[in-house]
């Protein structure tokens, strides 16, 4: 392999491999405080795909503006969510919880199907994401470029976010003992919807990088990046934030580099991830980064 | 009302016996409209009532059932087509040699299906159910889509995607629901025994059940491996009822629909999995109504196609918000049944008076 093409295969695997990081955040964080996969985080993930792409296509904003607009819109959809969906149900069994997560996915898939329709379509974007930069004799699609740049830039965010600010403190607090957080004065209310603002919005900008580097988008786009995300986050270590980013960065990576490496088992590319989650649930079920129970 | 055990007994077999009259006189009067609808119904009386095993009574939560319906489905169209047909499907790429020549007879071949989705479970089983924790159901969930990956992939066994077309009509309704019949007894003695206790425990804490000797492994396991077989005789019925298969049939909003059916009809509720169950499949045929254009009243309405689906799914999130317990409350019984009865005749007795 010539050297030039596999640096882009490195810029390629590590921007899919933040994607991944930034979807699986939101299933971890949610995961850590309430116990609960919420199987909607793909199906959020595709509506914030579909946001764009109205705001784009029958609005004169700029992209720019929609793509911020369609992260607000998200971060209020996965908060209402959880307010319409979940949080009646806390007490409830966990199998409830399960159901209802199930439910809400089953909801979000089907109306995108009715009213968005079930046809693929092309998503659009600003040319100058597919604008080739040659640094060095090596071509690269500006959106290889941008993609590691953005989910660095959200993932410092977030580190701000968790360990700088008071809501931050709240959510780890949370995370480690609920009952006793919400013992020691901490708004559990508000600490959940943060939460999943802050999952919803990651998961935003994942998807409209995403859209941008594949662009077709339906409404079933959300379910396999959803469960490769959910996968990355067991790898790593479930409830774990550095975990999740370190298994995200893995699959993606580990997906670019066999395709590129070995191109007839490009189709096999998912069963390896599959296979990838059966050894560390054997091996080390806790994940990389995961506390022991 | 109280019941003793002998007059349960007697009516039960009353049930059973009415029940077989009421299938042989459908095979033989009804058209084939209902029939195969009354045989769709009993394909999804057999996968909501197993994956309530493993998802209501053991609390474990699977999302496996379209994986293993697919496995059991493959797994016996391959062993009980013919070797001419298979040729004729295989037109792409050609099947390799021991499959090419097989054919056993349907029965054999529909068990086997069952077997070897069981054995599949068996597989997925191991690694997750170790562990403590949601393990299953991403795993089981990730399954289900590999396992459509495969039949896509490995041509020269599964034939793509293009599937099988011309399956023989096999499946009628003494065989769909006399299995039917077979999984809800089955699964019915199994919660009453010891085995349905130590499940019921698990569900409720694991920790305790381990402290007072329940094998949470075992248990676990053999709820998901059972469930799993039946989803697999499930799955083995679709291919000769519906003369053709493909791998897109068992996409995961299949799994979603057996959830909605148990969601509906109570988790860990036999009689509320059967009723919802067919219900289920009785209105997704008479909601297609909503699918398709047509005029009221020289207000021509246009067919939303998805319509039905959604229709579903905000049913399910309003009996799973508003009524957890399901649409009955309660499994339904010869002692529920009576009292309900004879609340009833009081009632119009003191209309009467």
């Amino acid at each position: 392999m010539p050297f030039s093409l596999f640096v882009q295969n490195v810029l390629n695997g590590a921007g899919l491999g933040l994607l991944y990081a930034l979807v699986a955040i939101g299933y971890t964080i949610v995961y850590g405080i309430l116990r609960l996969i919420n199987f909607a985080h793909g199906d959020i993930f595709m509506m914030a795909m579909f946001f764009v792409y109205y705001g784009a296509f029958l609005t004169p904003i700029p992209w720019g503006i929609c793509a911020v607009l369609a992260i607000g819109l998200t971060i209020l959809l996965g908060v209402t969510i959880e307010r319409v969906g979940y949080r009646p149900l806390r007490g409830a069994p966990r199998v409830s919880g399960l159901c209802a997560a199930i439910g809400m996915s089953f909801f979000l898939e089907n109306f995108a199907i009715v009213v968005f329709g079930g046809r693929p379509k092309p998503f659009l974007y600003p040319d100058v994401l597919d604008k080739v930069v040659i640094i060095a004799g090596i071509h690269i699609r500006a959106i290889t470029f941008i993609t590691p740049v953005v989910c660095v830039v959200a993932l410092l965010g977030l580190n701000y976010l968790i360990h700088r600010t008071k809501m931050g403190l709240a959510m780890r607090a949370a995370s480690r003992d609920f009952d006793t957080a919400r013992v020691m004065g901490v708004d559990i209310n508000k600490t959940v919807s943060f939460t999943f603002g802050i999952g919803s919005g990651l998961a935003a900008i994942g998807a409209i990088l995403w859209a941008a580097r594949y662009p077709q988008i339906h409404p079933f786009i959300g379910v396999f990046p959803g469960w490769k995300a959910f996968t990355a986050a067991v790898i790593g270590g479930i409830g774990s934030i550095n975990g999740a980013i370190a298994g995200g960065f893995l699959i993606g990576f580990f997906t670019i580099m066999l395709v590129a490496f070995f191109p007839s088992l490009s189709g096999y590319k998912d069963v390896f991830v599959f296979v990838i989650l059966i050894v560390t649930l054997l091996l080390k079920p806790t994940g990389l980064f995961g506390e022991l129970e | 009302m109280k019941l003793d055990n002998r007059k349960k007994q007697r009516l039960n077999i009353i049930a059973v016996v009415g029940f077989i009259l009421l299938v042989s006189w459908a095979q033989i009067t009804w058209n084939p409209f209902f029939t195969r609808l009354a045989n769709v119904c009993a394909i999804y009386v057999i996968a909501a009532v197993s994956i309530n095993l493993i998802n209501g009574y053991s609390g474990q939560f699977s999302l496996g059932h379209a994986g293993f319906m697919a496995i059991g489905a493959y797994a016996s169209a391959l062993l009980y087509m013919s070797p001419e047909l298979k040729e004729v499907n295989y037109f792409i790429t050609p099947i390799i040699w021991p499959l090419s020549v097989i054919q056993i007879p349907f029965f054999p071949a529909w068990i086997i299906g069952g077997l070897v989705a069981a054995l599949a479970g068996f597989i997925i089983g191991i690694p997750c159910l170790r562990v403590r924790g949601d393990y299953l159901a991403i795993v089981t969930y990730g399954f289900s889509e590999i396992i459509r990956f495969l039949i896509c992939n490995f041509q020269s066994i599964t034939n793509g995607p293009l599937g099988f077309k011309g399956v023989p009509q096999y499946t009628n309704l003494w065989w769909s629901w006399g299995f039917a019949l077979f999984t809800v007894i089955f699964i019915k003695r199994l919660i009453d025994s010891s085995y349905g206790r130590a499940l019921r425990a698990i569900s409720g804490d694991e920790v305790s059940a381990e402290a007072m000797g329940i094998n949470l492994f075992k248990h676990k396991m053999l709820a998901f491996v059972l469930g799993a077989f039946f989803a697999g005789i499930a799955g083995a019925l679709l291919p000769s009822l519906l003369m053709a298969i493909d791998p897109y049939y068992f996409q995961i909003i299949l799994t979603y629909q057996f959830i909605a059916i148990i969601i509906m009809g109570g988790l860990g509720n036999i009689t509320g999995s059967v009723i919802v169950g067919s219900a289920f499949a009785i209105s997704l045929e008479l909601l297609r109504v909503l699918e398709t254009p047509h005029v009221l009243f020289t207000l021509s309405i246009p067919g939303i196609p998805g319509m039905r689906m959604l229709v579903i799914s905000i049913l399910i999130l309003a009996v799973i918000l508003f009524r957890h317990r399901g649409l009955f409350g309660q499994e339904i019984s010869w002692e529920w049944l009576f009292s309900l009865f004879s609340r009833f005749s009081q009632k119009l007795r003191f209309r009467h008076k």
